[in-house]
């Protein structure tokens, strides 16, 4: 039998129902490894292997009882900043160390209602302010692919627990790349759906007008399987919309075997393939083109004009949405407090002590776009800017299918580089931010690695509500898994 | 553009900020604030506004009480409580 941890999601699910293996020794092998990695990839801020084997036992009493559901004792991995009852949920962040979950977020009420076990929760930049990892307020993540270098972020345990084997598949969250860009870089899927697909309830708001929760997982078709799980509306999260929510599993079925993207046409942004791209991401996509050609799929060359400006417009769209989330941590209902007998003061001495460095700088950049005087030079301005960036997408989306481009322009970078340049970060989202600011749909998978064995992922990104096209293409362009 | 005021910026994010952080960021946004300021190249005039990931809007549900969580539960992670309420520093003279 193949090792558990190497074990895609289906696998384990199938394994599972066939009664060739039990939860506990699926839970048991995994714990074992992601504790023994904590000390070099340190995917994990927690991890419950008491409450995770309790619940696997508890899934195999079900079973044997006749019960069957989706993801039945199967664990997932969940990234920081999604509640759930009973455990820690600090966003990586050291002003929520010692909170308490005290609700499930819907993403995973909705997993567990599908019978699945949390055993920990990934690491990931502190309030999802980052595309390293490394301002974690508990240490960094290293890449398990390319050793030594940044696993990408914020979704970076996420990336690392599933590329590491340290996790069957896990949950990330997406607000300017950090489900794809991660996934991009430890060689995994990882998928950011429409916004409105998944309910927000129960995140740690980072930008709530761009976040949504997606699947970080071994293959595409694991991510439809989760997709499945995890999508529709929920009266709790008024942005989240009333769409049927199709089998994506299905979405390959019935594809011609020779040519399954037959009629299918892939745009090619210009404005994505420019001189920054590292020559090596640039060759693997070429080779993506191509496969896609030989499948069937026909290319067309087209324009996203605005992509420049999507870095500025990202960076003050977010950082305003930042400082508004963020003054819910005040020290006072919980999280850390600094104690003072002037209540401002309190809050200006717990916010000093708790937020690390990037949080302040994106917090200060999101007050001063907001402040009477430069609200409309700034926030205004960029909101009007953003709707440039959806026409784009609308009228690319007239012309094609889907899109076809890379993820980030360069593969992962050593662990402690770049630290003290937050431009040089924000513009390796470059390649990712345009989807969110139009709140249309994207994966990332797999594209081979450059010489020196480093990830490269490619991204499709569909039309709003057009994650069954996405998965259709993803399925036929998908690597073999080595 | 215009000048990047540290100090106000940082009162109204309630931040208190070291001497060495003041220096740090305040240099490093007034350059990202130069970077973000080339949105002002694009004419924008009478184009609307996109305020998040779609244009639904106005989302109601019935006015019905449903059950929150209990008020042991929800003060739980309180810094500093007395019996269910959460206590703070005095507000009012």
């Amino acid at each position: 039998m193949k090792d558990f941890c190497k074990m895609t999601l289906t696998e384990a699910v199938a394994g599972l129902r066939a009664g060739t293996f039990t939860s506990v020794e699926l839970v048991r092998a995994l714990i074992e490894a992601m504790e023994a990695s904590q000390s070099t990839i340190h995917a994990y801020v927690t991890i419950d292997g008491e409450g995770a084997l309790k619940a696997a036992e508890e899934a195999d009493r079900r079973r044997a009882a006749g019960e069957d559901l989706p993801l039945l004792g199967v664990p997932i991995a969940i990234k920081d900043n999604m509640n759930v009852v009973g455990q820690p949920c600090t966003a990586s962040s050291h002003i929520l160390e010692g909170y308490t979950a005290p609700y499930d977020a819907t993403v995973i009420a909705k997993l567990r209602a599908a019978g699945a076990i949390f055993l920990g929760r990934t690491n990931m930049d502190e309030f999802a302010l980052g595309s390293t990892t490394q301002t974690s307020y508990f240490g960094p993540t290293e890449n398990p692919v390319a050793r030594g270098c940044i696993p990408g972020g914020s979704s970076g345990g996420s990336a690392a627990a599933v590329g590491g084997d340290l996790a069957l598949a896990a949950l990330g969250s997406d607000t300017g790349g950090s489900i794809r860009q991660p996934a991009s870089h430890c060689g995994i899927v990882g998928v950011k759906p429409t916004y409105g697909r998944v309910s927000r309830y129960g995140i740690v708001a980072c930008a709530s007008s761009l976040d949504q929760v997606g699947p970080m997982t071994k293959t595409v078709e694991d991510a439809a399987l989760l997709m499945n799980v995890i999508s529709g509306r929920d009266p709790m999260d008024a942005t989240s919309l009333d769409e049927p929510v199709p089998d994506y599993t299905q979405a390959w079925v019935g594809a011609d075997a020779q040519k399954p993207l037959a009629g299918m046409v892939l745009g090619i942004p210009a404005e994505y393939y420019g001189e920054g791209l590292d020559p090596e991401v640039r060759a693997r996509i070429e080779e993506a083109k191509a496969r896609a050609v030989a499948l069937g799929a026909t290319l067309k060359e087209l324009s996203l004009p605005h992509t420049a400006y999507g870095i500025p417009t990202y960076y003050i769209c977010m950082t305003a949405e930042i400082s508004a989330n963020l003054a819910r941590f005040d020290g006072v209902r919980y999280g850390l407090r600094v104690p003072c007998d002037d209540v401002i003061e309190q809050y200006k001495r717990t916010r000093a002590e708790g937020f690390g460095a990037e949080v302040k700088r994106r917090v200060l950049l999101g007050t001063f776009v907001l402040s009477s005087g430069y609200y409309d030079a700034y926030y205004n301005r960029a909101q009007k800017v953003r709707t440039l960036i959806r026409r784009d997408f609308e009228a690319a989306f007239a012309q094609c299918d889907l899109l076809l481009a890379p993820v980030t322009p360069e593969p992962a970078w050593p662990l402690g580089v770049y630290q003290n340049d937050p431009i040089r970060n924000y513009l390796s989202d470059v390649l990712t931010v345009g989807v969110n600011l139009a709140g249309c749909c994207a994966i990332a998978l797999p594209a081979g690695t450059t010489a020196e064995g480093k990830p490269v992922g490619v991204q499709l990104i569909g039309p709003n509500f057009g994650e069954m096209m996405l998965f259709k293409a993803a399925k036929a362009l998908e690597l073999p898994r080595a | 553009m215009a000048g990047f005021d540290i100090d106000r910026v940082a009162h109204l994010a309630r931040l208190d900020l070291t001497a060495e952080e003041r220096e740090l960021f305040g240099s490093q946004l007034e350059t990202i604030v130069a970077y973000v300021e080339r949105i002002s190249q694009l004419d924008v005039e009478g184009l609307p506004a996109t305020l998040h990931g779609h244009s639904v809007n106005n989302i109601f549900r019935a006015d019905v009480p449903v059950e929150g969580l209990p008020t042991e539960v929800a003060t739980a992670n309180a810094p500093e409580r007395i019996e269910d309420e959460i206590r703070m520093p005095r507000v009012v003279e």
